[in-house]
């Protein structure tokens, strides 16, 4: 059988991708609306769209990943905000979650009480390096197993209690021990916790949101959609043993809710005399922006742009700019109709991947010393990045993807962050991202075949 | 590892030597510490965060360029916030600009919340058995 089956259970769509393994092309996609209530309906609608013999598609392994049901809703927890609670972030968003809120230092009754609300399905429990601090860390476990609702812990603190803080918690709650996300000052290990966060999704939260029911029609769901998706990314950017990958790229992410920005580098200062602070980041990074989206969060996104801003760039006035924005709260499911409304979308899209790419790269900042002047780097120096990818609904659709997804690059108003120079830019026409990143895990030589030929057919064309 | 007394060690403020840096930080090592080297161009706060984090047993400031009045004012402080205000806490190197009288100079830091202060040209050696002591081992 040299069928394969990729599935992305969304919260509006279910998107399906037959693959042939053995000539590395894609065979057909389809997609169906996404059926909360049994996933499995939905899955089924979007299997018989795909146009193929039924005896292929069930003889065919399928493989899933999924945003639906909220997608994974962690809490992450910390000692120092700068430190391991930062470390724990990152590692969260790195397993594809939405970090609901990041906490450093003792939890107080009030964010026992905002956990409670907030209802995580999974919280990342971290602080002290290995050896060092244990008093917060075990405080921290003491408070949280006080929750009513067993929640599952995953624990990458200081390694000298990892047990001992296991142990703080009544059986209601499920607790996992996974390697300190900051070992030491200065030294970033966010990959295990990533996985074994993936493995309590798999195993867990996939049950608890009910998403189980599409067992029956595939073999599972493997993570969720964002972490398939920087997975596409990693095995793109670095290839295989046998074929090189691309090096260095940016992927923009433009949705209704967020925009997720994923880059792949070490983000090392490009230039001489730059001395790299903080905390070092991590080869794959994400940052997921909540108040930039298209429609669930316009109004915070218009706000983000500022609208008399907006309005300038539309040439609008500005009660015009506000009024668009808050239709399009109201009803998120309205797509463009006229030109006038094509150009809205377009000015907020490009503000997206402006503020958005800004927020996750690195800045410079300049200090006198008595030695002179000396630059400062805080965060990734992605300026020698050369290859940005765009994808999300507003992008794909867009006749004027090029134009908007410019906003990712260096501007002269913005001249001290570290954002690509002069990158050359790709569309995600086909959303093979999520479903390449499933595919990675087994067979990286085919994702990585499709994913570049596809990106490729997809070049935008080169600074018009 | 986890038995071993830990050194949080950086030069501090706007100052980029680090040649001293890196010899302080070998011979601790070799002194048996485990040392958390924060390299040069270190704020307070980082020298805090660290301590917080590692669980420090002590905090060893550098400063060579003559502004490290300036640079430590408030550091004590900082560290008594933070909720380990008791921290053992070294200073050394070209504390001041021009020729102050020694004990004068060592008088100020200790005021500022050190609890030894060494001259320029202390060699390691010079340091290490009095840290030992000061950390009862």
């Amino acid at each position: 059988m040299s069928e394969i089956i990729l599935v992305d259970i969304g919260s509006t769509f279910t998107k399906v991708t037959a693959v042939d393994l053995s000539t590395a092309q894609l065979i057909s996609q389809a997609n169906a609306p996404t059926t909360p209530e049994d996933v499995s309906i939905g899955l089924q609608n979007a299997f018989d769209q795909l146009g193929l013999p039924h005896e292929v598609i069930m003889g065919a392994r399928k493989l899933a990943c999924s945003s639906a049901a909220g997608g994974l809703r962690m809490v992450a927890i910390g000692l120092v905000e700068d430190l391991t609670a930062k470390a724990a972030k990152q590692a969260a968003l790195g397993a594809g979650a939405r970090v609901l809120k990041t906490y450093s230092f003792q939890l107080t009754e009030a964010d026992l009480a905002e956990i409670e609300q907030l209802q995580p399905d999974i919280i990342l429990l971290a602080g002290g390096t290995d050896g060092g601090n244990t008093a917060n860390i075990l405080h921290n476990a003491q408070a949280l197993a006080s929750l009513s609702q067993g929640v599952p812990i995953v624990i990458a603190g200081n390694r000298s209690v990892g047990p001992e803080v296991s142990k703080c918690f009544p059986e209601r709650f499920s607790t996992y021990l996974a390697p300190n996300v900051m070992p030491q000052i200065g030294k970033l290990e966010v990959e295990p916790a990533r996985e074994v966060i993936r493995k309590v999704f798999m195993e867990k939260i996939i049950f608890a949101k009910g998403l189980n029911k599409a067992e029956r029609l595939i073999e599972g769901i493997f993570m969720p959609t964002p972490a398939a998706v920087l997975r596409a990314g990693r095995l793109l950017s670095e290839g295989t043993d046998l074929t090189k990958g691309w090096g260095d790229l940016l992927i923009v992410d433009v949705g209704g809710a967020t925009t997720d920005v994923h880059s792949l580098g070490s983000g090392s200062p490009s230039k001489a005399g730059v001395v790299p602070r903080g905390l070092p980041e991590p080869y794959a990074k994400r940052t997921v922006e909540g108040d930039l989206g298209m429609r669930v969060s316009v109004l915070p996104l218009v706000e983000a742009i500022n609208p008399a801003v907006l309005a300038r760039d539309l040439n609008w006035e500005q009660e015009k700019v506000e009024k668009r924005a808050k239709e399009l709260s109201v009803r998120p499911e309205l797509l463009p109709q006229n030109p006038e409304e094509v150009a809205f979308d377009h000015a907020l899209g490009y503000r997206a991947v402006h503020l958005a790419v800004g927020r996750h790269v690195g800045r410079l900042s300049e200090l006198y010393t008595p030695s002179g002047l000396v630059w400062m780097q805080d965060g990734k120096d992605l300026s020698p990045v050369n290859k940005v990818i765009g994808t999300g609904g507003v992008m794909v659709n867009s006749q004027h993807a090029h134009s908007m997804l410019k906003g990712a690059e260096q501007q002269p108003e913005t001249p001290l962050e570290l954002r690509p120079e002069r990158p050359r830019y790709f569309l995600d026409g086909k959303y093979i991202l999520a479903p390449m990143g499933l595919l990675a895990e087994d067979y990286p030589e085919v994702a990585l075949k499709i994913l570049k030929d596809s990106l490729n057919d997809h070049e935008l064309a080169r600074r018009d | 590892m986890e038995s071993k007394k830990t050194l949080v060690l950086g030069v501090i403020g706007s100052d980029v030597h680090a040649v001293g840096n890196k010899i302080l930080e070998v011979s601790f090592q070799e002194a048996g510490f485990n040392v958390v080297n924060l390299g040069v161009l270190v704020s307070q706060k980082e020298f805090v965060e660290a301590a917080l984090e590692t669980n420090a047993d002590a905090i060893m400031v550098s400063s060579l360029y003559g502004h490290g009045e300036i640079d430590v004012r408030g550091l004590r402080e900082a560290l008594i916030e933070a909720g380990i205000g008791d921290i053992l806490m070294y200073i050394g190197g070209y504390l001041v600009v021009g020729s102050q009288e020694w004990s004068e100079v060592e008088n100020k830091f200790k005021q500022l919340g050190f609890d030894r202060v060494y001259p320029p040209s202390t060699l390691p050696e010079d340091v290490i058995p009095t840290l030992r002591a000061d950390l009862g081992i």
